[in-house]
């Protein structure tokens, strides 16, 4: 219980670091987005007001220019904190309609291929440590090399040239067919799926060798050490061994990466999504920084941190079921 | 009375006294031979440290074999493997690819090696002293790194580069892109150090009164170098891959070319993914991409075999191996 509180204090308290290190660069940062968006409405002319123009800055950003500072920081953090993120500079469109709409996309292709190459590839790496030395082990410890090299936009690219528009088997951009109507209708899912599968199998792809390659290792570690040899002699059945004392152990490593990958998928997912035109949460922060729309800028990257941050929070939450050794190791003082 | 037998353990004296040459020759054969005879073992190593090899050799030397990149040096947009001249094609303006892409190495082995060295150092540093030393400092270390390590770091570093003017300097880039990729080895570490800090020699080390920094470095570290070795490829790598994509994405300054800019300017100017014509345009630059980042995933594969104290012995003459132990039992 005491676990449980510590880790959700732990994850407000990364939200607020974030808000406030946004607020720092849109605020304190010499030639950052407040003053270059008074630049760029003076620029403009329309004969405005100072008066006007902090407004208008208000008004887009959650930031009033001629307040002191700290009540800036407090407006700034509960506007954002009740969902306002402002207004986008170059769609006029309150940010967090945008980008809300945006979220559950990335989500779902993250989500879908990081669970995909979790699971292809903690099952091919445990069995390849069982096999080690097999030519079936080579073979995929140098599959699982080789795809470990590429990064996961060098595959999009070329699904994108050679299944996208040289033999035009999956389409080149967006998020379903247009003219489908959205709601849970086979049809719409399944143009969803479709749309979807490029930038899915990308990321998968790339990504399952890494973890087949981790698993391997630590199953061969796991393999050589003396308990599994305590557990052979009390005649314990290959089945329990496998499952109870060298898959269990061999994860557990593994699972401050799956957190890691988590965050490092969301950024993948960014250069994903410009590739393939994926009006994700990632394409608009891509575009935001072509139009220095700052209000969509700094929406979006607080946003994918909040998605980061509840994902990791879920699975640091089942950490302490895998490992009882986590759970006390770090609170008691030592040495 | 048993107070003296109780003594003699610690007073016995080593039976065989080695000659400062002799203690020379050992550790010459422990860290510089004993290595080098397992790379020369293990073929994924050798084909590392041969890829490895040549990257730096096309950043040192190669830069000075070809010609600088610069437009107009042939024909515009010729095919990859059709003329002595330009081996790898030219693009739309007439640049030759092939000095594009070794001219690019240069930046990229900066950034490389600036970024991976302070993800490992700072990595190394929080790690430990959190892990070993527990409570209030593991605490206010462990909520720092846990904040950073949650923070996804290529929207930050894309959020940051739009925001400030960083420039193209290289070294600057590589530790931006770094900028908080120490948190997930730093919180690996401490957790590999929790299982390590009650290990009975470690024990034995805080009973004789050893100091903290020291049993650090000489009973801790040593176990995790395969990790940390590891870590720093792997770190290595993943600034190529984000350097890569961000410039792919035309979103950091540069102030020569790079991989990415490459694959950027031949989806941009010559639209490489829909026409065939340009298409070597963006597949030298992936390729190079892929080429190093293997030689370093394969090298990672191996430092595993390179730290591994069974594999050492095997290979090291003056240490006695214990030959019977071969390889993990099946």
């Amino acid at each position: 219980m005491h676990y449980i509180l510590k880790r959700t204090a732990q994850a407000i308290f990364t939200v607020f670091a974030t808000i406030t290190l946004t607020f720092a660069l849109i605020r304190l940062l010499p030639g950052g987005p407040a003053q270059s968006m008074r630049a760029q409405m003076l620029e403009q002319g329309n004969d405005l007001t100072s008066e006007q123009i902090n407004r208008q800055i208000e008004a887009q950003m959650n930031i009033a220019p001629d307040e002191p500072l700290y009540v800036q920081y407090a407006e700034y953090m509960a506007s954002i904190l009740t969902g306002d993120f402002g207004i986008s500079t170059w769609h006029n469109e309150p940010v967090a309609d945008i980008l809300g709409s945006a979220l559950p996309w990335t989500v779902f292709i993250m989500a879908t291929s990081l669970f995909l190459a979790f699971v292809v590839g903690i099952s091919l790496g445990a069995y390849m440590a069982y096999r080690e030395g097999s030519t079936f082990d080579v073979s995929s410890t140098g599959v699982a090399l080789l795809l470990n090299s590429i990064p996961d936009y060098v595959v999009a690219l070329l699904a994108l040239t050679f299944l996208g528009h040289q033999t035009g088997l999956f389409p080149t951009g967006g998020r379903y067919a247009s003219g489908l109507e959205p709601g849970i209708h086979p049809e719409f899912l399944a143009s969803v799926a479709y749309h979807g599968a490029l930038p899915v199998l990308s990321m998968a792809v790339v990504a399952f060798g890494g973890w087949a390659l981790d698993m391997r290792g630590n199953s061969i570690r796991v393999l050589g050490a003396d308990y599994l040899h305590v557990a052979r002699l009390r005649g314990l059945s290959e089945h329990r061994i496998a499952l109870r004392y060298v898959a269990r152990n061999a994860i557990l490593p593994m699972y401050t990466n799956l957190m890691i990958a988590i965050g490092l998928m969301f950024g993948g997912a960014i250069i994903i999504e410009e590739i393939f035109a994926y009006p994700g949460i990632g394409f608009y922060l891509i575009s935001a920084i072509d139009q220095r729309d700052y209000p969509v800028m700094m929406g979006a990257f607080i946003l994918i941190t909040i998605a980061v941050v509840i994902g990791v929070y879920i699975a640091d939450l089942t950490y302490g079921k895998l490992d009882p050794r986590a759970k006390g190791g770090g609170s008691r003082e030592s040495y | 009375m048993s107070r003296t037998e109780a003594a003699s353990d610690f007073e016995t004296v080593s039976e065989t006294n080695l000659t400062r040459s002799e203690r020379y020759r050992q550790l010459v054969d422990e860290f510089v031979l004993a290595p080098a005879r397992i790379v020369w073992h293990d073929w994924r190593a050798r084909i590392a440290v041969t890829i490895i090899a040549f990257f730096l050799f096309l950043g040192t030397v190669g830069v000075r074999l070809v010609d600088e990149p610069r437009t107009n040096q042939g024909d515009r947009l010729v095919g990859a493997f059709r003329t002595l001249e330009h081996p790898l094609g030219t693009t739309a303006s007439g640049v030759d690819i092939l000095s594009q892409v070794v001219y690019a190495t240069v930046p990229m082995i900066q950034m490389i090696t600036a970024g991976a060295v302070f993800s490992v150092v700072v990595a190394t540093v929080v790690g430990t002293t959190s892990g070993y030393k527990g409570g209030a400092v593991d605490q206010g270390l462990m909520t720092v790194t846990d904040v950073m390590l949650t923070i996804p770091g290529l929207p930050l570093v894309i959020v940051l580069a739009g925001v400030t003017d960083i420039g193209g300097n290289p070294y600057l880039i590589g530790v931006l892109l770094s900028i908080n990729a120490w948190a997930g080895l730093a919180r690996a570490l401490r957790s590999q150090v929790l299982t390590l800090r009650d290990a009975e020699y470690v024990e034995a080390s805080r009973i004789m009164g050893v100091s903290t920094p020291k049993i650090l470095t000489t009973d801790i570290i040593p176990n995790l170098m395969p990790y940390i070795t590891m870590n720093f490829v792997q770190q290595a790598r993943a600034v190529i891959f984000g350097s890569v994509g961000l410039y792919f994405l035309g979103i950091l300054p540069y102030n020569r070319t790079n991989w990415g800019v490459m694959m950027n300017d031949a989806v941009s100017q010559a639209g490489a993914t829909s026409s065939m014509v340009a298409f070597h345009w963006l597949l030298m630059p992936m390729l190079a991409v892929i080429f190093l980042s293997m030689g370093l995933t394969l090298f990672a594969q191996s430092a595993d075999r390179l730290f591994n104290p069974r594999v050492r012995a095997r290979h090291a003459k003056t240490v006695g191996g214990d030959d019977t132990d071969d390889e993990v039992s099946s």
